[in-house]
């Protein structure tokens, strides 16, 4: 990783790069030998799957008939775009996004200060934030389906301006709002660990010397600390929203996909295992990875980072 | 769940004496029935390891499914549900059942005709009937007293609507957005003499033939029913559980269910969601499954089990000889008296009815509507059929009988040719 890093930063201009020495060579040889097998290795688990999804989506091609299998090029492709259940879908996963990710960076944010500050119980405080993500996701949503429950749920009771009996799976909007509860409980300490390791990046010197010259709590925060955690913030953000993009598991458990709550991955999972469509189920995951790809395209040109330049290697 | 089953196929075939092992694949209705009759199967030769599936009936043919596609030679036989037969038949996952089995299977003899159905795919057997669950129609005597209306004689869905309606009772169906509310729409378009797809054999070129007079008058009935005022409250969300509650509530109700509703009412005499007491019990009636047309005997639903041979298995001779034994006449008389699991021959209902544990009448009842009884479409494509079917029906209030029945044609055709997504 370094060495390729090192090899592609930009020379000093106006001259040659200098030749290596033999000794840099040999080096560089030895350490691709050395990464060689967990390539190939990393090439026949993920390489191999992704081509053979690329493959499949050309065909028309139920496990259950595979003798009908034929090629039918771009078809998927265009069955899936031009289908408003497709644009409704990506709809509703990109605003479990949007919510999830915004709602997650506030208060894992809080957290991560606090985890950072805390003077007292520090191992406590530090664990007890950090316990909802040792939780599986399919434990959580199967906890917060009883919890929003009509029949037995503590919900409907603690909340007052909803009556007794609501049932909050039955209705797109109250369904989506526990299906992001959920999330959000589920994965904020995640979010708050990666922006803990921002914080701790940003130096005391800096924040000490803004105090001497007078800047409030809340200059600190926004002039120094935030913009100093610029790329521990696009890390925890990236790696969160595309988590959330390819939302399931809550999904799965809470409304099994009832009432408009299906997301991209959710469809594609209903064409692929329980429709048996390999063909049109590979074109929507292959569609659902280029959407993956888009989102974080989007988000490095978002916050303007060269995460070389953060590793201080530029 | 799968790891788990995994795990446990792993440890039975490894296990002991040497003995090969059939895996015995069984949905988890009637589990100590199929362990004792495993036991009692196993030979010299092999011995027979049940492994249970999942409780949901998709989540079985799920995972049945991907076992074969990936030719898994540990899946002997299985249990499956008479809609995935022609599935796997024609994905070729299935071995067939040899000739002199198929034969009595069909020739029309001991075998219940809607069950011998279930079986058949493109003029071949691909399984054996274990099990046959059928519909009725089940009521308060005194709610269709009050009505005026004279159950000795078929009844229609209208006159049970309205007499229900007309007297403070509800209708029971099932209305889910899930395979019960597809079980109710296929009676009830097969009772007007249509189908929901014809020529089903030609897989993803079957004819589409919801859009009828008969697709018309089951939507008529659907509407009707959530006109009246007779239909219950969770309509949309009904399954066969839902509806068992009202029928013990004054004044009851009509309700279309499977056969285990006797057993399950005679249990909870005297608790909370069953009869009061045994004479409140007597009040429950029973009567054919409602007909859609006045005059045109109804087409009851079929459900149960059949037993199919996985076609990789390493010993198929024996696992055809172990499905033989499984679903033997003693076998089902077995299932019938300890789970309500009502057998699915003659000579088996015939031994039931002598057990007399079961009044005569509705054994009689059972065994007719099997024999009378409509199968859901056979398709290898039947997921995608049932799942258009209920993205288009559903809510059962949204049903318009100008309408639905066309929507639901163009979308399960699209969907057929794969030009939708599901």
């Amino acid at each position: 990783m370094t060495t390729s890093v090192v090899q592609t930063a930009t020379p000093p201009s106006g001259r040659t790069p200098a030749r290596s020495s033999d000794r840099s060579r040999a080096e560089n040889r030895l350490g691709q030998k050395l990464v060689a097998p967990a390539i190939i290795l990393m090439l026949i688990v993920t390489a191999f799957p992704m081509l053979r999804a690329i493959w499949l989506s050309v065909y028309d091609y139920s496990l259950t008939a595979p003798d009908d299998r034929s090629f039918t090029g771009v078809d998927n492709y265009v069955t899936a775009l031009t289908d408003p259940l497709f644009w409704q879908t990506t709809g509703v996963t990109v605003l479990y996004m949007v919510v999830t990710v915004g709602i997650e960076l506030v208060i894992g944010f809080i957290f991560a200060m606090v985890m950072h500050r805390v003077i007292f119980a520090r191992g406590v405080v530090r664990t007890s934030i950090l316990i909802p993500y040792g939780i599986i996701t399919v434990v959580s949503g199967f906890a917060w389906q009883f919890a929003f429950s009509a029949q037995n749920g503590f919900v409907n009771g603690w909340l007052p301006f909803i009556g007794a009996d609501f049932n909050w799976f039955g209705e797109t909007p109250s369904a989506v709002i526990a299906i992001c509860i959920s999330e959000i409980w589920k994965t904020t300490p995640f979010m708050s660990l990666l922006l803990l390791a921002g914080l701790a990046q940003v130096s005391e010197d800096m924040i000490e010397a803004a105090k001497v010259d007078g800047a409030t709590w809340w200059q600190r925060l926004w002039k120094v600390i935030i913009p100093n955690m610029r790329s521990a913030i696009m890390v925890a953000v990236l790696f969160r929203a595309l988590d959330a993009y390819r939302i399931f598991d809550n999904i799965f458990v809470m409304t099994n996909g009832a009432q408009q709550t299906e997301s991209i991955s959710f469809l594609t999972y209903r064409q692929t295992i329980e429709q048996f469509q390999l063909g049109l189920g590979s074109a929507l995951s292959v569609l659902l990875f280029l959407s993956v790809l888009l989102i974080a395209y989007l988000i490095i040109k978002v916050f303007r980072v060269d995460l070389a330049a953060a590793r201080q290697e530029g | 769940m799968a790891v788990g089953v995994l795990a446990s196929t792993t440890l039975a075939a490894c296990g002991g004496s040497g003995t090969p092992v059939l895996n015995w694949y069984v949905n988890p209705d009637g589990v100590a029935t199929f362990e004792k009759y495993a036991e009692e199967c196993s030979t010299g030769d092999y011995e027979i390891a049940v492994q249970v599936l999942p409780s949901s009936a998709t989540d079985q043919r799920v995972q049945l499914a991907r076992r074969l596609a990936a030719e898994d030679s540990s899946t002997d036989l299985m249990n499956l549900d008479p809609v995935f037969v022609a599935e796997f038949a024609n994905a070729g996952w299935l071995t067939e059942v040899p000739e002199e089995k198929a034969t009595e299977i069909t020739d029309g003899e001991d075998y219940l005709q809607g069950a011998a159905e279930t079986v058949v795919w493109d003029d071949k057997v691909f399984a054996i009937p274990l099990w046959a669950n059928t519909q009725v129609l089940w009521y308060r005597k005194s709610l269709a007293e009050a009505a005026g209306l004279d159950m000795s004689q078929p009844v229609t869905w209208q006159q049970v609507t309205e007499a229900a309606a007309g007297n403070g009772g509800t209708v029971g169906v099932q209305a889910n957005r899930y395979e019960g509310y597809v079980v109710w729409l296929n009676a009830l378009v097969q009772g007007a003499g249509g189908e929901i797809v014809g020529d089903t054999e030609a897989g993803k070129d079957a004819s589409v033939e919801i859009d009828s007079d008969a697709g018309r008058q089951a939507a008529e009935v659907i509407q009707a029913l959530v006109d009246s005022g007779a239909a219950q409250s969770d309509l949309s969300v009904s399954n066969e559980g839902t509806v068992l509650g009202p029928m013990w509530s004054d004044p009851g109700e009509f309700m279309v269910n499977w056969t285990f509703v006797y057993e399950n009412y005679r249990g909870l005499i005297g608790e909370s969601g069953g009869p009061a007491d045994e004479q409140a019990f007597e009040d429950l009636g029973w009567a054919r499954y409602p007909a859609t047309v006045e005059g045109q005997p109804s087409k009851p639903p079929i459900g149960g089990i059949d037993i199919g041979v996985g076609a990789y298995s390493e010993h198929p001779e024996w696992a055809m000889e172990a499905a033989e034994c499984v679903t033997s006449t003693e076998a089902q008389v077995d299932l019938a008296l300890e789970d309500g699991l009502m057998p699915s021959t003659n000579s088996a209902y015939d031994q039931v009815v002598a057990e007399g544990s079961y009044p005569a009448d509705l054994i009689e009842l059972w065994r007719t509507s099997v024999d009378e009884g409509g199968p859901r479409p056979k398709s290898a494509y039947y997921a995608m059929i049932s799942g258009a079917l209920q993205a288009t029906w559903h809510s059962p209030t949204s049903v318009d009988p100008d309408r639905t029945p066309t929507e639901s044609a163009d979308y399960l055709q699209a969907v057929l040719r794969g030009e939708a997504l599901l």
